[in-house]
Formats: structure tokens, C-alpha cells, sequence
């Protein structure tokens, strides 16, 4: 049984059928959602990702945070279903407060695009149960609004992924947050341009081939 | 009515975009010490009288216009 896994697509987005690919190539069945729909019923986890929703007019993520889609994947979080926003999708979640902290313009004021090389906080989470305690991961970073700013209370248990170079100005070099009950994660990487050893890196497949075992689980205990 | 609100960029948040125009004022021959940027947004505002215009308004930041982590906002209501 393949875990269903539901990518939203909202105006602007750019990583969508990238995800999809990326999911579909490690034996998930991914599922196109448009933006307008409200009823993730019928699926094990949710991505949102990465583009430049609604032209990251006025801040980025702070219109795509009242899409239809969006308030279904906050109920859909709250029910205790695994959501994952990759960059974009990282920026959305803050906005929509189911992640801590908010991403500012790169300290640089530069759009970086290069592989960044990280290293794994926390492997007890359905997004990293496939890597190794400490893991260097190489996966490609692509944003000019990646600064992570924290809230002054984080806990720091909610930090998943560090940059070792940080590209951005992150404070801490945090690149990866999840929220405190571990079902949210959100990370300016893209783990879904790192899935093919041709593309430069399959690193990306550790996170998203534990987020489709954590799915299939849910999806078995639930059944 | 006419409302604007200004949004800036909370103290202790780097403003990376303020430290380029005040090196950029330098180079002008200007002498900045601190320079950061906001933005402004003006809205016409359905209101019985410049309180409740207000009060529209700054329900609108809470929920929208600033992200109070980073940002502070400040509303004027034209009279």
C-alpha cells in the first residue's frame, strides 16, 4: 500500500510537479491539490512548496496563508497529519503560524542558488527517521527570502536542520524548523531537486522518503 | 477615510536592505548613521468617525498588514 501524499498548487507556485515527481519516483502516490480545494480527506501528508505564491506580494507566504488549501492543511495538521513546506511552502507555514519564526531577505540582499550542505539536528521526526544522527545532507538551496528569524522562545528541540554554510543570514543557522508536536516541518532547502544522483544529489530522498514512510504508517494505523 | 500605515522593521531585526541604502547615502557624501526601511500602505477606510477608521485599521495590521514577530506597525487616520 503506497501512502497518498497531496501537493498544493497555488497561483505562483514553481516546485509543485517537482514534488510530485520526486514523490511519485520514491513510491508514493502524489497528488496534484489545487489551491481553491478544502477537503484533504483521503490523504496521509501534505506538501506545500516552493514558487512565489500570489507573487509573495506584501510578505511571502502572507496571502497564500488564506487560500482554501492552506486553512484545510492547518485543520489537517491540527488533526495531527504530517505537513511539510518546502521553501515557499516554509515561508506559507510561518505566516500561517503552524510553524514558529518568520524568513526575511537574505542578509546578502542576493538571490543564493547553490547546493548547501546541512546537518541533521533531529532524526526522531516523520521527516528525518531516515537519516543517521548528525548526518551531513547536501541539498540545493534556491531563495532570495531565507533569513530565518526566530521567536525569542523557540526551543531549540524544534530546530531539525542547520545550515554548516549558512547562505542567508539565518539566525543560528537554523534551516529547518518543525513544530512542537513534531508533525509540521519546514525547511528553505529543496529535498524534491535532490531525489537522482544525476540531478547532483539524492540526498533529498532521506527526508522525503521518511515523511512517505510516516505517512504509510499513519495511513495503516488509522485504517 | 483616509488611513496610512507604516510598517517597520522591528529594533534588533536586521534590515539588510536599510544597511545598503545608508552605505549608499555615505557614498553620496551624507553622513548616516542608521538607516532601516519599512513600507507604507494608505487604504480608504469605510468609518463613522477617525476612531473607529482606527480601529479597523489596526485589526487589519494584526491580522495582515504586519507580521508582529518582525515588523511594528503605527496607523495615522487623516482627519
Amino acid at each position: 500500500m503506497s501512502s497518498r501524499i497531496g501537493v498544493i498548487t497555488y497561483p505562483g507556485s514553481q516546485d509543485d510537479r517537482d514534488a510530485l515527481w520526486a514523490l511519485t519516483a520514491l513510491g508514493a502516490e502524489a497528488v496534484a491539490i489545487w489551491h481553491e480545494e478544502s477537503d484533504l480527506s483521503g490523504l496521509d501528508a501534505v506538501v506545500v512548496p516552493g514558487g512565489f505564491s500570489y507573487g509573495d506580494y506584501l510578505r511571502c507566504g502572507a496571502i497564500a496563508r488564506f487560500s482554501p488549501a492552506t486553512t484545510a492543511a492547518c485543520e489537517f495538521a491540527d488533526a495531527g497529519g504530517y505537513v511539510l513546506g518546502i521553501c515557499n511552502g516554509f515561508q506559507i507555514l510561518c505566516e500561517a503560524g503552524l510553524l514558529p519564526g518568520a524568513l526575511l531577505r537574505n542578509e546578502s540582499l542576493r538571490f543564493v542558488c547553490r547546493d548547501a550542505p546541512l546537518r541533521v539536528e533531529r532524526r526522531d521526526l516523520p521527516f528525518t527517521s531516515r537519516c543517521t544522527p548528525g548526518q551531513r545532507l547536501v541539498i540545493p538551496v534556491k531563495h532570495g527570502d531565507g533569513r530565518y528569524v526566530p521567536p525569542p522562545d523557540l526551543d531549540p528541540a524544534q530546530i531539525v536542520l542547520r545550515y554548516l554554510e549558512n547562505p542567508n543570514g539565518s539566525v543560528d543557522a537554523i534551516a529547518g524548523v518543525c513544530n512542537a508536536a513534531g508533525n509540521v516541518m519546514g525547511l528553505m532547502p529543496h529535498p524534491e531537486h535532490a531525489v537522482d544522483p544525476l540531478l547532483g544529489s539524492d540526498h533529498g530522498a532521506f527526508i522525503l522518503a521518511s515523511l512517505i514512510d510516516a505517512a504509510r504508517d499513519r495511513s495503516l494505523t488509522a485504517a | 477615510m483616509r488611513a496610512t500605515v507604516l510598517v517597520r522593521p522591528k529594533p534588533g531585526i536586521l534590515d539588510p536592505q536599510g544597511e545598503a541604502v545608508g552605505s549608499a547615502l555615505g557614498h553620496l557624501g551624507f553622513d548616516v548613521t542608521d538607516a532601516r526601511v519599512g513600507k507604507v500602505i494608505d487604504l480608504d477606510v469605510e468609518a463613522a468617525d477617525a476612531a473607529e477608521a482606527k480601529a479597523k485599521v489596526e485589526s487589519m495590521c494584526e491580522q495582515l498588514l504586519a507580521n508582529p514577530l518582525i515588523e511594528s506597525y503605527e496607523v495615522e487616520v487623516a482627519q
